[in-house]
């Protein structure tokens, strides 16, 4: 293979061929099938919610599950699944916007103090050093305190610390690939940094942090729902997953559903999330060798 | 025993790192929109009362003479007045404090009970059924959020059984153990499934290494195999991955307290934040690095004692 | 055909050892059959993949990912293949000790030098905590580690890759067995070192009359150290002779071919030969010959009748059909270059 032969041209005949291993595996296809159901209940909840998720009716509060209300009434005589199915909205919009930001910064940032090193590095290897001194629900929510509760805050809170991840994980990979010959001739062809960078250094090394995003996600799902479960994401007229729980709370000795249903969906699609990880992992891993 | 100078060296790198420690928390308060001084005053607080926390935390002087004060003030213990406890951060954190730490170690415990025994079945047996079904099952653990584990637990357990009593602290050390079994039991089911997941994959490299190989050749009893060449090399990788995973235990000790009504710093920081206590919320954010930092270094210590390639400096 | 004055310590007859299921096997080692004498260094030949690891661990049965050794493997009248764990434990490390390719990975990191010989010395000796300690010191002495006694408390990582080496033989030798698997015992080290250790193997085998059994894929190390060489293909036995048989008078085409791939008497810039194809895959071998897609002179009966080993010679054996075809093709070559 000559030198340049890493670039970042993927054919689709090979995109086609790793699709066809992808499905080939268990994991991935249960993790995609639950992730692809996931989006479609987020972007049209009205066509699959039985209920309207906010009509009181007040001759079936707090019905246990039944055929009517797979997943109960609650308090108000509200259908639990169809505002479940509702929450998909805001709860998949959590695993998107708690995770896009830090990646798109931290990847930036890991590419740059992996390619230049030196002083950049060492700064940021310190305040790499500095983040994880701090439990991350802690200095998250400590953010949120100062920011003010609510989901854009949330958002702005799980960034700022977040990139530190991708960025530790992009700078790993940047110095691998830099040690590399194709990027050693790339710097003898004259190639501006951005573009060795860019166009060669991080294609390949992507994919570990698309790996990690995935897993990344469902942590936005744990992380976002625990929040709005204390308080500090999601405000309760939202339906979240986590606001659902924690209004069922007072409720766990007479109507346990309220709190215990919305949770199967937290698990359903955090091991969504982490099954699709855990496969695009073993096929890149297997790629390699 | 590793030695002086690796603890040493080792206690030395700390500095800079709680150096920009120090710097984040400090910047988390002037990141408050207008003044820091009525931010970190009680509401009725009299305008002399703001006037001399101004002073205290030295707002008329510039940034870097500002955080000069803070971090003297901090070393000293003085971490200012909690606004609702209305006493000093310090006196109110460790009053808290041994609760949280009874819990964590309760959790972690629970954790390594559960999660040691389960990944060596696993790794003994890849690729088995039995593996597949242990291995699903932490699956899904690492898919709960420990609010969620919680309340799971506290549905079947407290409520419909009657095992465990729904929240509180007991008065003796078992009342303890028995108080806070659901809330620890929360933490370690999340904690063991990362355990799992690492402990599993690292026995069963171990079990392939050349040296296990060797030792087998070598016609040493199976006992002798496992534990001294098995066991003793994936401690090294569980004792790295609980060093690790302190950060998650905390924050999952948070979570937990909040669901239980236990009286420690986890559930003491949410208080603090709906109270806009931010004296407290700035003390109590110091005292989960310092907490993560000890345990670090912890770790740091105990790898060195297991690992001799890692004593020389 | 045993010398008057030397015995057989280990027969292995038709060993067999496969994985995966018994449907579909996997066959890594395929009814593989020679004799090793006492105080004989025999070079057991091949390329990765060729089944000669797997044959030694065979012996030893310690085969990871476990498989199915059949056939017979006879150690002093005794067959190991049908013994069990328990009593294969007493032979492994006492009678027959085997030593590894990476003396970076074959200790245990974790433990002294001195505890992983005495902990041989404490399963196959009865010797107590003081009399192993002096015993320790004594074979790192015999295997040439300076200042031995003050080396037992030292960690696997303040010795250098030769001296490793060293330590693991001496850990081999602490129970004085009769036979010596060394699996590629100087593949990961500089030539120099490879030197010394293969001297040491060769004077320890001569000075305790030990059997040696040496894996190896370099012909060169096998002309210089063994006495009787056996060549592997695709996990079986291809040909089998004395040292200078099968160096000077090679008859298989594999094992011709491998000879003509060393550079011996030619000029600076000659091309040297190289075996056309790539080892074959174990789950894709021909019923007949494993050599025949990459031979030069296969025929029609190569890919689908097995080759039986056939006497060349006193003590020398091949498995090929089309021998004299090989003959005439190599000689042919060496003629044109």
């Amino acid at each position: 293979m000559s030198a340049l032969g890493h670039t970042s041209q993927r054919r689709p005949n090979r995109l086609l061929a790793f699709l066809g291993r992808a499905f080939a595996r268990p994991s991935f296809v249960i993790g995609f099938a639950i992730i692809a159901c996931s989006i479609l209940l987020a972007l049209c909840p009205q066509v699959f919610a039985p209920y309207d998720p906010l009509a009181f009716d007040m001759t079936a509060i707090q019905q246990p599950p039944s055929l009517a209300h797979p997943f109960g009434t609650d308090n108000f005589g509200r259908d639990v699944l169809s505002r479940v199915i509702w929450a998909y909205r805001v709860d998949m919009q959590m695993a998107l916007l708690a995770t896009i930001f830090a990646l798109t910064i931290g990847v930036t940032a890991g590419a740059f103090v992996g390619y230049y090193g030196g002083i950049a590095d060492t700064i940021f290897g310190r305040c790499v050093d500095a983040i994880i001194t701090f439990p991350f629900l802690v200095l998250v929510i400590a953010i949120v305190a100062v920011l003010g509760p609510g989901l854009v805050n949330m958002y702005i809170a799980i960034t700022m610390v977040n990139w530190v991840y991708y960025a530790r994980l992009t700078r790993a990979e940047i110095m691998t690939q830099k040690a590399n010959d194709y990027a050693a001739a790339g710097r003898v062809l004259g190639f501006s940094d951005r573009r060795i960078i860019f166009r060669h250094l991080l294609p390949n090394a992507i994919s570990p942090v698309i790996v990690y995003w995935m897993t990344d996600m469902a942590l936005a799902i744990l992380l976002g729902s625990s929040l709005g479960y204390l308080g500090l994401g999601a405000q309760p007229p939202a339906a979240e997953w986590g606001v659902l729980i924690s209004e069922g709370r007072n409720f766990l000795l007479t109507a346990w559903w309220m709190s215990l249903m919305p949770g199967v969906a937290i698990v359903l699609t955090g091991l969504g999330f982490s099954l699709l990880g855990d496969a695009l992992a073993d096929l890149l891993r297997a790629k390699g060798r | 025993m590793p030695s002086l100078s690796y603890l040493v060296a080792r206690l030395l790198q700390i500095i800079p790192t709680f150096l920009l420690v120090m710097v984040f928390i400090f910047l988390l308060v002037r990141m408050l929109p207008g003044d820091p001084a009525i931010a970190m005053a009680e509401a009725k607080a009299t305008d002399a009362q703001v006037v001399q926390i101004r002073r205290n935390l030295g707002l008329d002087q510039p940034l870097p003479v500002q955080f000069m004060v803070f971090v003297k003030n901090t070393l000293s213990g003085d971490l200012g007045r909690s606004i609702m406890m209305k006493a000093p951060v310090s006196e109110v954190i460790l009053s808290r404090l041994p609760t949280t730490i009874f819990l964590s170690l309760y959790a972690v415990a629970l954790a390594v009970l559960l999660a040691g025994p389960l990944a060596f079945l696993a790794a003994m047996r890849a690729n088995t059924t039995t593996d597949v079904v242990i291995r699903g099952v932490f699956q899904v653990g690492l898919s709960m959020p420990v609010f969620y584990i919680g309340l799971v637990l506290l549905t079947v357990l407290a409520a419909q059984l009657r095992w465990f009593p729904v929240g509180g602290y007991g008065t003796t050390f078992l009342g303890n153990l028995h108080h806070l079994m659901l809330p620890a039991l929360s933490v370690a089911l999340y904690t063991s499934a990362i355990i799992v997941r690492n402990l599993r994959a690292s026995l069963i490299e171990v079990l392939d290494a050349d040296y296990v190989q060797f030792a087998r050749a070598k016609g040493l009893t199976p006992r002798i195999v496992m534990t001294r060449h098995v066991l003793r090399n994936a401690l090294v990788s569980t004792v790295t991955l609980l060093g690790l995973s302190i950060g998650n235990l905390m924050s999952g000790t948070l979570v937990t307290e909040t669901v239980f009504a236990i009286p420690g710093v986890g559930r003491l920081m949410l208080e603090a934040i709906f109270a806009r206590d931010y004296p407290l919320i700035q003390g109590l954010t110091l005292t989960f690095a310092v907490m993560v930092s000890v345990v670090f270094l912890l770790t740091d210590v105990v790898q060195s004692l297991l690992d001799p390639r890692l004593r020389k400096s | 055909m045993s010398e008057p004055r030397q015995h057989t310590v280990l027969e292995l007859r038709y060993l067999r050892t496969e994985f995966g299921s018994r449907e579909r096997p996997l066959i890594a080692v395929d009814d593989v059959s020679f004799s090793v004498k006492a105080g004989e260094i025999l070079g057991l030949v091949g390329e990765s993949g060729s089944g000669k690891s797997i044959t030694l661990r065979s012996i030893l049965g310690i085969v990871r990912p476990r498989g199915r050794v059949g056939g017979e493997i006879l150690w002093k009248g005794r067959d190991l293949a049908a013994l069990d764990e328990a009593a294969l434990r007493k032979v492994r490390g006492r009678e027959i000790a085997m030593i590894f390719q990476e003396p970076m990975s074959s200790l245990n990191p974790l433990l002294t030098v001195g505890l992983q010989i005495s902990e041989n010395l404490a399963t196959h000796t009865d010797l107590d905590a003081r009399a192993r300690k002096t015993k320790a010191v004594e074979l790192l002495e015999m295997v040439g580690i300076p200042a031995a006694r003050n080396r037992l408390g030292d960690y696997p990582h303040e010795f250098s890759g030769g001296m490793r080496q060293r330590v693991m033989i001496a850990i081999a030798l602490a129970s004085n067995p009769q036979l010596l698997l060394a699996d590629e015992p100087t593949t990961a080290l500089d030539v120099t070192i490879q030197d010394q250790i293969l001297r040491l193997i060769q004077s320890l085998s001569r000075d305790l009359g030990m059997a040696v059994i040496l894996v190896t894929h370099d012909m060169g190390v096998v002309a210089q150290t063994c006495d009787r060489v056996a060549v592997m293909y695709g996990g079986r036995l291809c040909e089998l002779g004395t040292t200078t048989q099968v160096i000077g008078d090679a008859r298989h085409p594999y094992a011709l071919g491998l000879l003509r791939s060393i550079p011996r008497d030619v000029a600076p810039r000659t091309p040297l030969y190289s075996i056309p194809g790539a080892p074959p895959s174990l789950s894709a071998l021909p019923p007949g010959c494993a050599f025949t897609a990459r031979c030069p002179v296969a025929g029609l009966e190569c890919g689908d009748v097995r080759p039986p080993l056939a006497a060349v010679g006193q003590h020398h054996q091949v498995a090929c059909h089309r021998r004299a075809e090989a003959l005439a093709h190599f000689r042919q070559h060496e003629a044109a270059s």
